[in-house]
């Protein structure tokens, strides 16, 4: 228990690992799986497993955008970013991950106009001073950030920049948790439920979750005693019978969620029937389009837009970490020929991924834990 | 891009309804206030910031807990401050 030093409340950190601990049924072992990246950073970065019986694991769910989307989409924008007049604009974590042809960073190096910037509003400016260039913005994100580029949408329709656009790559959460709950190789005992999408969408999505599925799912903040708590809240739950949708994150994340920033997506952008996802496949209503209405912003109507589909290296095994059902360490080319400096799968790319946390902080915590159990 | 970060409302900026000055990490920047405009903010608020949006807004004791969450995180967080720091969203 020495990293417990690092915590806001070391005694409290203490306390719930205990109070799990009681709640463990004999022979009996739990599974819960973490949606979102933030949260697996926290864990790996604090050694949060350590912390709980074995009995009681943790899996890496979906949750990051930038590990779930597929290579044939980044060919697509890259294709876009290589039409004349072109200049394509990007969030950082996008630069590195991998396409069938390349990434961003390969494109660029090769001739491709691609900036990258903090703020879908940054790109809006990049079109306002490039009147003669089309301005792209590359949309990925979940709820989380959906918003954000729904804003910077209708801020253009307002100023009349026709010659701004975004490849809309933005996904929603729900179908994707409940492609996990249909997943035939999966079986959780319920979820750590995202923070920060949860501002947005409020916790009453989640609601299928116990009620069709039968089980708990918990919105926790982003610090190792959410986490913790969390945990409990949900073993709590097991161990009374109980499946609820339950906020342990309410001091930032309201019930019903951000009204305005719901509002502000459904004016701009509608579900697509389908979408793919790495490692899920296509999932069904899982991703948002621009609609009709602002198709003058909507990069996939004005560009020719190849649509490729690209199989994962086969190397890579992303697919089975995204779903939960491999641990990063048990990939193949994990730390070998996948590195955060040249990764093979998107999961190694964000800082948020399972790999990269893993890759960057997980992996010397349990070598210090296993130093520390042997003297 | 998926962080939070939480600023602190140093004043609305008049004429301009949905941007706020901000001070994040000592700097300040203009933020986009539009997707709150069901809170009623104020100078000395505390905000957490998503690709220059206020997405919702907190109480110091939160922002200071989550100050302290990003320092821990190092590269990622020191990125999206430089990301942050050559943005500017106010025109």
């Amino acid at each position: 228990m020495r990293f417990v030093d690092e915590f806001r409340d070391a005694e409290k950190a203490r306390m719930l690992s205990a109070r799990i601990a009681a709640l463990c049924e004999p022979g009996r072992r739990y599974k819960f799986m973490e949606v979102c990246g933030g949260h697996t950073h926290t864990i790996y970065k604090h050694g949060l497993e350590d912390y709980l019986p074995e009995t009681v694991s943790l899996v890496h769910g979906p949750g990051c955008p930038v590990c779930v989307i597929p290579m044939g989409r980044v060919d697509d924008a890259i294709a876009i970013a290589e039409q004349p007049d072109v200049i394509m604009t990007t969030f950082g974590d996008m630069m590195r991950v991998p396409g069938g042809r390349g990434s961003f960073f390969d494109s660029n190096a090769a001739g491709a106009d691609i900036r990258m910037v903090y703020s879908p509003l940054d790109s809006l400016k990049v079109a306002r001073q490039n009147p003669d260039k089309r301005v792209v913005f590359m949309a990925i994100g979940m709820e989380t950030t959906a918003p954000s580029t729904a804003m910077t949408v209708l801020r253009a329709a307002a100023e009349g920049l026709d010659n701004f656009s975004i490849f809309c790559n933005h996904v929603t959460i729900i179908p994707a948790i409940k492609a996990i709950l249909d997943s035939p190789d999966m079986r959780l005992d319920g979820f750590i439920g995202p923070g920060h999408v949860s501002t947005v969408v409020g916790c009453r999505p989640y609601e299928y979750v116990s009620r069709d599925y039968g089980k708990p799912l918990v919105c926790a903040g982003f610090e190792p005693l959410d986490i913790l708590q969390s945990v409990y809240q949900l073993m709590l739950q097991v161990h009374e019978g109980r499946c609820e949708v339950e906020n342990q994150y309410s001091r930032v994340v309201p019930w019903n969620g951000n009204a305005k920033a719901l509002r502000v997506i459904s004016e701009v952008m509608e579900l697509r029937p389908y979408f793919e996802w790495r490692g899920l496949g296509f999932i069904s209503q899982s991703a948002l389009q621009v609609r009709e209405k602002y198709a003058v912003h909507d990069a996939e109507r004005i560009f020719s837009v190849p649509g490729v589909r690209v199989a994962d290296p086969k190397a890579c095994q992303c697919g089975e970490v995204l779903k939960g059902v491999l641990r990063p360490w048990e990939c193949k080319v994990f730390g070998t020929a996948c590195t955060p400096e040249t990764p093979i799968g998107t999961c190694m790319v964000s800082s948020e991924g399972a790999c990269a946390a893993y890759y960057n902080f997980g992996r010397f915590t349990r070598e210090r834990v296993k130093e520390a159990t042997r003297s | 891009m998926c962080l939070g970060i939480p600023g602190e409302i140093v004043e609305l900026m008049a004429g301009r309804d949905d941007f706020a000055m901000v001070s994040v990490a000592g700097v300040k920047r203009a933020v986009n206030i539009g997707l709150l405009e069901d809170e009623e903010l104020k100078a000395g608020d505390w905000i957490l910031i998503h690709v220059g949006f206020a997405l919702s807004k907190i109480d110091e004791e939160e922002a200071a807990g989550a100050i302290r969450m990003l320092e821990g995180m190092g590269q990622a967080y020191t990125d999206e401050l430089i990301a942050l720091a050559q943005s500017d969203l106010s025109s």
